[in-house]
């Protein structure tokens, strides 16, 4: 088997009284697809920055592709590529200029960087804008741009934080497609997002909550916790023409742990042993089912919160 | 050639940063064109020479001798008479008014005192409100009622001593001469810190700065390639200052430039750091603006670009030394006006050199500090 891309042992990262990473242990192998999720300000980037060597470690190790990011960060660097979530190419310049920009920076020889970028090109479908300029392409399209500058150099890893913030859905498929033909070529990637079915499509996910990483796992095990679902109790799927009040109802009941509006049903977890009569749910199409990654992810985030203050 | 100073990264920082500078017209606009205005402005329109004072005369003697003194005064070409007045009121109203700054009252006894060998009087009012005006006019009367008691004293003999000034330099003690090169260097110093505090801090606003530093990147290739377009643009700003001040407001360069050019050199070097600095401090280009704008301040009042060094209070004049564009003025002027050389600014040398790479090497260590 090949090493892992990512081996990181307790890395902590503290900004002078703040921790703002808290011995967060993980490894992602070559060509795999890592989901990493958590609320705003959770530590989700810092841990990004860190593993990339731009904020030291208080404590912990990681090695990245191999090479110990606190004392190799530039090596580190010169191996990985990176895509923020705000666009973060010169606007003021055109695509061409940009990725000759990043040819550069990388240390491409000119018939490399031509070969590469022809190559990038017909990959992203970029090749019609090149002399537009950054700032007046469209979202979809400076992520494909942002993502040909972040493979010129050709990372063995990739991290994306938050590529698909607010490009539209199309743009978005479009980009995991992008995504997946990668990760097919060996190389590994870490994402970072807040929507859920894209958390689903990463081969193992982990979820960072106020500095700690709660969970990590497929996304079948993390739904397949006990905590997710305590024992002698049941996740139903529960769909009514009047969600919003029905939803109003079962959370004042004491047989319900929780309930919360997923589209046109509700999702709701429930003590064993209480009927669909009880809960008033006669006239209603019950389904029972396993939980959401969202499912998990509140649940954890709420026995989190609870083990603190208690 | 990881690991290393990478020339291949810096040029492509650099050539990056001018497609930035080429791309956005209207600050390049303005860099290069304030400057021209500002000369202009201080070429054509601000002469500080006190010349043609507007003068009343109030004469209550009416005979030759008083009409010969009145002459001599019009004739010194430092006051102008506007207006003749018959009476004390008319002309205190002239002078409150602000309509003359000066006032020449002859009495009525000025001839016969000087007949009678006694001495005779007149009376210079002068408006103290223009501090520099009003010097000229106490030191011309004197002269001229200096000159004319000799000439009545000796009458007819020749004068024992005769001051003949010559002024060198500047023989026409032309205001050009004495501001151009000021604003030459006070202008390289306000381009150099605005456009290395953007630089920086543009890149921090729009978060492309982030980008970057995922990239191998050292500190040293940043700096370097983006200093390094401003540098240039820097220069050619003063050249065409320098170009601008000897062909259209003739003022004759007496050095050399190569001297000038390397005096400029490390004076750049250090505001350059400086907005290097700024950047390393704050987060918008507002701030940054601020900053450089409270360190425009005391150079321009300080340096001796507008007030003379010489009339300052000892304190002040030791705190001018410390900023180095009282020394880069005192140079620039010694070479353009007196043909100053090596020889008599070596010490400006050291010390802008020594300044220029201080300020770089402490910017470029705090910015390595705290961005990487």
């Amino acid at each position: 088997m090949l090493p892992p891309t990512i081996d990181a042992r307790d890395v902590t990262i503290r900004f002078g009284s703040l921790t703002a990473v808290n011995r967060v242990s993980l490894t992602v192998a070559p060509g795999e697809v890592f989901g990493l999720l958590g609320p705003n300000g959770s530590g989700k980037t810092t841990l990004i920055r860190g593993l990339c060597g731009l904020v030291p470690l208080a404590a912990g190790k990681a090695m990245v592709l191999g090479r110990d990011v606190a004392t190799e960060s530039e090596r580190v660097r010169a191996q990985i590529g990176y895509m923020s979530q705000k666009f973060s190419l010169y606007e003021d310049l055109t695509t061409r200029e940009n990725i000759e920009f990043y040819s550069g920076i990388y240390g491409l020889s000119p018939a490399e960087a031509k070969a590469r970028s022809e190559e990038l090109m017909e990959l992203t479908g970029v090749a019609p804008y090149l002399d537009q300029y950054a700032g007046r392409l469209s979202g979809g399209w400076k992520q494909r741009l942002a993502l040909v500058c972040a493979l010129l150099h050709r990372p063995r890893l990739i991290f994306l934080d938050e590529p698909t913030a607010g490009i539209d859905p199309v743009a978005r498929r479009d980009l995991w497609d992008l995504l997946f033909r990668l990760a097919a070529e060996g190389i590994s990637l870490v994402i970072t997002t807040h929507y859920m079915d894209e958390a689903e499509r990463c081969a193992r996910v982990g979820y960072i909550y106020l500095s700690n990483l709660l969970v990590l796992g497929t996304p079948h095990e993390l739904k397949q916790m006990p905590g997710v679902t305590p024992p002698g109790a049941r996740w139903l799927e529960i769909y009514n023409a009047d969600s919003a009040n029905l939803l109003l109802r079962l959370r004042s009941l004491p047989g319900v742990l929780q309930a919360t509006i997923f589209g046109q049903s509700i999702h709701a977890l429930v003590r064993e042993g209480c009927t669909n009569a009880e809960l008033g749910l006669s006239q209603a199409r019950v389904v029972e089912t396993e939980p959401s990654l969202e499912d998990v992810f509140v649940t954890i985030s709420r026995m989190q919160t609870d083990k603190k203050t208690s | 050639m990881l690991g290393e100073f990478s020339h291949q990264r810096m040029y492509a920082i650099a050539r990056k940063e001018s497609l930035h500078i080429i791309r956005d017209p209207a600050t390049l606009f303005f860099a290069l064109f304030i400057p021209v205005l500002e000369l202009f402005m201080l070429g054509y329109a601000i002469d500080t020479n006190v010349r043609f004072v507007a003068t009343v005369v109030f004469n209550q003697c009416r005979t030759e001798e008083s009409k010969r003194m009145i002459r001599m005064f019009e004739n010194s070409k430092d006051f102008r008479v506007i207006k003749e007045v018959y009476s004390d009121a008319e002309m205190n109203s002239m002078i409150v008014s602000g309509k003359a700054q000066v006032a020449i009252k002859i009495p009525e006894d000025f001839s016969r005192q000087i007949e009678a060998k006694r001495s005779a009087q007149i009376l210079v009012l002068v408006d103290g409100s223009h501090s520099s005006v009003a010097g000229v006019a106490l030191n011309v009367s004197n002269a001229i009622a200096l000159q004319e008691s000799l000439k009545q004293y000796f009458s007819e003999r020749t004068l024992l001593i005769e001051s003949r000034p010559r002024i060198l330099f500047n023989p026409d003690t032309r205001s050009a001469n004495f501001f151009i090169p000021g604003l030459m260097v006070v202008m390289c110093q306000m381009m150099a810190i605005m456009l290395s505090a953007n630089a920086i801090v543009r890149e921090k606003e729009k978060g492309t700065l982030e980008q970057l530093f995922m990239t191998p990147v050292r500190a040293s290739e940043l700096i370097l390639g983006k200093l390094i377009p401003y540098l240039v643009l820097t220069l050619i700003e003063f050249g065409t200052i320098l170009f601008l001040m000897w062909s259209v407001f003739q003022v004759p360069i007496h050095g050399y430039v190569s001297t000038l050019v390397g005096l400029t050199f490390p004076f750049t070097l250090t505001f350059l750091g400086m907005g290097l600095y700024i950047s390393t401090r704050v987060d918008t280009r507002e701030a940054a603006g601020q900053m450089a704008m409270g360190t425009m301040m005391p150079s321009i009042f300080l340096s001796g670009y507008i007030f003379p060094l010489d009339s300052m209070p000892t304190f002040f004049w030791y705190v001018a030394f410390i900023f180095p564009t009282t020394w880069l003025i005192d140079a620039a002027r010694g070479v353009i006006l007196r043909g100053a050389g090596w020889s008599e600014l070596w010490l400006h040398a050291v010390v802008l050199w020594g300044m220029g790479i201080a300020s770089f090497a402490l910017a470029a260590a705090k910015f390595r500090k705290r961005l990487s």
